[in-house]
């Protein structure tokens, strides 16, 4: 967090402060729908129906009122895939104009020369478009076939219409680890920046994690690589590599409920966009007193505001640096919560792998896998993956 | 998830405690308990006033004929040098600028 750096009045230890949460979040995540015209192999909330339930425009600006009233300065929309909502631009500009500033993941698959020109127009929005190949190949394979001409479509008509800086959204992957410095030459090709995010198992990523996850030595070569480019965004997401060394730049942190929640399409608040999960269900904006009630009062936001047990990771000498990595890794993995990261550098997290019980029962059903009834429905996978691409 | 994504910057003219200053015209300040995060909505940069001292020293900026009339009048005698450069710093992240 550089700018974190910026002020010398140290009177009181922000991360602790952090640690018991704010009044209202700094990075909302919303997803505006469960709709989705791919069907990512790693799709954090295994979109692609739309839920018949999600937020209608009214109750949609009705959550744009309440985070401007909180002073929420921005918040991160995403899906399933946002532009398939009939009233997006509306609500972006029902956002803005309250100065509310969106920041929106695209697939880029609906983003035309004239929506382009349209975005560059508007004050406080941010669009990043999401590509996980820096080849066809490599990125079709798991997002679909198309899908990186479609993104890359999509750069293309933000660069031509002056957006100016745009993202592109990569998540590293065991295929593409090795496709940094190209995506780091696509994004200076476009003027735009590069912002690599961590793999979770979460929706269907549970189904590919065990394929798709960085190795080891990926994950040691990611690090290097991140500290040798300062300037590439990472969404604070690889804060168990800290454990590395000299700490990445970031909160080095578990935000959710502290500083990180999300809203999913039908209104329910989760502690962070990773977690979507009955577990890590807060509350519903639709409810009285609103995302604001959810936010400061629900029992689980004050639980993850308490402080949490190192647990085995406690004789770690590295635990003050990682925090024992990711919730949301851990618990679509079947881990305990107090204990290491899957993906631990130290290798525990692989031993604790290892050693889980026979037959347990790691949650894969989060919202979108099962029907009204909280029975799963399936939800298929429906690109195979090819053993190692290659580049 | 990030919290400070932020554009590029371009640099800022050095800070003048004889100017005259105000909390930039884009930038939001949000009160929390350890004292305000501030966000500028032009650079995307969030940052953290760490102290309410601090806040209340920005925000009365606009009030006082310089910086240094603002930390005169707000800050005890003994902590004056380390707010001025606190003012140094939020100038150069343009959450204040010359008015």
């Amino acid at each position: 967090m550089p700018a974190d750096s910026a002020l010398p009045l140290q009177t009181v230890p922000l991360r602790q402060q952090f640690t018991h949460g704010l009044d209202a979040p700094i990075c909302l995540t919303w997803e505006l729908t469960y709709a989705c015209n791919l069907a990512c192999v790693h799709c954090l909330s295994s979109s692609g129906r739309r839920d018949p339930a999600e937020l209608s425009p009214g109750e949609a600006r009705g959550v744009v009122d309440e985070l401007a009233a909180m002073k929420v300065f921005y918040v991160n929309i995403g899906g399933g895939e946002p532009m398939l909502r009939p009233d997006f631009f509306d609500l972006v500009g029902y956002a803005v104009d309250r100065r509310v500033g969106v920041k929106f993941s695209t697939n880029g698959t609906r983003m035309t020369a004239e929506k382009a020109r349209r975005l560059a127009a508007m004050d406080y929005v941010d669009v990043q478009v999401s590509i996980d190949g820096a080849l066809a190949s490599t990125n079709d394979t798991v997002r679909g076939e198309g899908s990186f001409a479609a993104a890359r479509s999509a750069m293309d008509h933000l660069a031509a219409a002056d957006f100016g800086q745009f993202k592109i959204s990569v998540v590293v992957t065991r295929e593409n680890a090795t496709q940094l410095d190209a995506f780091a030459r696509m994004a200076d090709g476009y003027g735009a920046q590069l912002r690599l995010t961590r793999f979770r198992p979460s929706g269907r990523g549970a189904d590919t994690w065990e394929a798709l996850h960085p190795t080891g030595e990926q994950q040691r070569m990611l690090y290097r690589w991140l500290r040798d480019h300062p300037d590439v965004l990472t969404g604070d997401s690889f804060f168990h590599l800290s454990a590395l060394g000299e700490p990445l730049d970031g909160l080095n942190l578990c935000g959710a409920g502290r500083v990180v929640c999300l809203i999913d399409p039908i209104g329910d608040v989760y502690a962070c966009p990773f977690v979507i999960d009955r577990e890590f269900l807060a509350g519903n904006v639709r409810h009285a007193g609103g995302f604001a009630r959810v936010w400061r009062h629900s029992d689980l936001f004050a639980s993850l505001r308490e402080p949490q047990s190192a647990g085995a990771c406690a004789s770690c000498g590295s635990y003050d640096a990682c925090q024992g990595g990711c919730m949301a890794a851990k618990f679509f993995t079947g881990l305990p919560l107090d204990g290491p990261d899957p993906e631990c550098v130290f290798g525990h997290g692989e031993q604790a792998l290892a050693a889980r019980r026979p037959g347990i029962r790691i949650p894969v059903l989060g919202h979108s896998k099962v029907d009204v009834h909280g029975q799963p429905i399936a939800v298929p996978t429906p690109i195979q993956l090819r053993s190692r691409a290659r580049l | 998830m990030s919290l400070t994504e932020e554009r590029v910057n371009t640099p800022a003219p050095a800070f003048d405690p004889e100017g005259a200053w105000r909390v930039h015209p884009q930038v939001a300040l949000r009160d929390e308990s350890f004292g305000a995060l501030a966000y500028h909505y032009g650079t995307r940069r969030l940052l953290f006033l760490k102290s309410p001292t601090l806040v209340e020293l920005v925000s009365a900026l606009d009030r006082y004929p310089s910086a240094r009339a603002a930390v005169e009048a707000i800050v005890p005698v003994t902590e004056r040098s380390k707010y001025s450069r606190a003012l140094a710093r939020l100038a150069a992240s343009e959450v204040i600028d010359a008015r």
